[in-house]
């Protein structure tokens, strides 16, 4: 039996994937700001932003009209539910991926201190978390996910590797250093920021596709 | 909601198949109900989800041409063994239907009817279970002052509060609900639901129904019947998040049915 609710819910997830698009590119353009330290780029992301958060409140809207006129159950429910969820997330990367920008706004106005190594390394593997985790939303593939999920802990070394750099080797040796320090300090931690939501969302697609909790029980992930 | 593990089993059903004439209305049904708990039983027209629960205290045994095998375990006892008072299983296991039906008796008669029937003459006691009753349902400050006044006076919403009075007066364990609110409106499906709520601190209730949402809302467990077959049984709340049969799923959803 097809049902007029599953057009509804077809939308829903057409508006997710055209959000998942805008943020998939907002990082791609604030990586590419850092690498070229491009002023031009770092504002277009910020230009951007505005159009997500609108997208953003669409959706949520858009969530709860279904709950309201349908009361949707089971797999329908977890798939509106988690998309709220989902969306706040995303939402959030976007942000960061401003945050980026902002720092490469920043960091364009002096010469670099060091060539950057880890950073750039950390921002590819956010950007591939980013992409895997939306594909594994599109295509309810929860070993993706899974896979993202995984991948966390490798940010969380990249972003401690960066930091015990800047502290140990410049900050703490030579003071002058500290106000170009900062912002690749922040840098790191906005990319490892954006892999925390992607896992977010990672475990929710779990959730959504299984109904099976993974958040909070590392366990259950082996 | 936290696991139910520790309640203890007021019913147990085992290999349950119910026939009329060469129709099998239920197939092989296997259920443990839980005391003091609500359970709700979903599935399509025709599923076996009232010949269940008239088969729970044998009021399938009026239905010409029924057959029933297998095992229903009520304290202890197969309720199909052959000294089973009737009269008396049918005071532990009341029934509720889905039409209000009092008798076109005073209020008071009513509710005491049961009580005559199984002998009881003393009007004190009568009295007693009167009032009890009707508080139970939260009737008795609506219509104390006229316990005399014919029982179709009252609205379809008080008759069906009054009929379940009627059950609880004869002080039984388990309550059987075909449908009671399908004739009410949703105020009134509210006030019923409410009650019902109220009623399985003491009560075991077992509920027939068409109403998903009403499932959801009210009971603690439920059990999805297509085709006289039990498919699912489980935490409501996990059947209305995580169903794990694919038939349940598209009933719930809406998908079938």
């Amino acid at each position: 039996m097809t049902r007029y609710f599953d057009e509804e819910l077809l939308e829903l997830n057409k508006k997710i994937l055209e959000m998942s698009g805008e943020v998939e590119d907002s990082i791609g353009l604030s990586v590419r700001a850092l690498r070229e330290l491009s002023r031009k780029l770092a504002e277009a992301v910020i230009q951007g932003d505005r159009r997500i958060d609108d997208m953003e409140l669409e959706i949520e809207e858009k969530c709860l009209n279904i709950i309201a006129l349908y009361q949707p159950a089971a797999a329908d429910l977890r798939f509106v539910v988690m998309s709220l969820k989902i969306t706040t997330d995303l939402e959030r990367i976007a942000d960061l991926a401003v945050d980026i920008a902002e720092r490469v706004l920043e960091l364009a106005d002096q010469p670099l201190l060091k060539p950057l190594i880890d950073i750039p390394k950390l921002a590819t593997l956010a950007q591939g978390m980013v992409r895997d985790v939306i594909n594994s939303f599109v295509n309810k593939d929860t070993d993706l996910a899974r896979s993202v999920i995984l991948r966390d802990n490798e940010a969380d070394e990249l972003r401690n590797l960066v930091q015990s750099e800047l502290i140990n080797d410049y900050m703490k040796k030579d003071a002058t250093t500290v106000p170009r320090a900062i912002p690749l300090l922040l840098v790191a931690r906005h990319l490892e920021r954006i892999c925390d939501h992607a896992t977010n969302i990672a475990e929710d697609v779990i959730y959504m596709v299984k109904a099976e909790v993974v958040k909070h029980r590392p366990e259950s992930l082996k | 909601m936290s696991e139910l593990v520790t309640s203890e089993n007021i019913i147990e059903v085992r290999s349950l198949q119910v026939f009329y004439g060469l129709f099998q209305a239920l197939k092989n049904v296997n259920i443990d109900i839980q005391a003091r708990k609500i359970t709700a039983l979903i599935g399509p027209s025709g599923c076996g989800k009232s010949t269940f629960l008239r088969t729970l205290n044998r009021m399938n045994d009026l239905i010409e041409g029924s057959r029933t095998e297998g095992r229903v375990i009520f304290d202890g006892k197969n309720i199909f063994d052959g000294d089973t008072d009737l009269l008396e299983l049918r005071r532990r296991i009341g029934m509720v239907f889905q039409r209000p039906n009092p008798f076109p008796l005073s209020i008071f008669d009513n509710v005491t009817y049961g009580l005559r029937v199984h002998g009881q003459t003393d009007r004190t006691l009568m009295e007693e279970r009167l009032f009890h009753s009707l508080q139970a349902v939260n009737l008795w400050d609506e219509i104390k002052d006229r316990l005399e006044a014919n029982a179709l006076s009252l609205t379809g919403e008080q008759q069906q509060r009054l009929c379940i009075a009627r059950v609880l007066a004869l002080g039984p364990e388990v309550v059987l609900m075909d449908e009671p609110c399908s004739a009410l409106d949703p105020t009134a499906t509210a006030k019923i639901e409410d009650l019902m709520y109220q009623l399985k601190q003491k009560y075991t209730i077992i509920i027939v129904t068409h109403n998903m949402q009403q499932a959801a809302r009210v009971s603690d467990y439920t059990g999805y019947f297509l085709l006289g077959e039990l498919v699912e049984f489980g935490q409501t709340d996990q059947i209305f998040t995580s169903p794990r049969d694919r038939r349940t799923e598209d009933y719930i959803t809406g998908r079938f049915g």
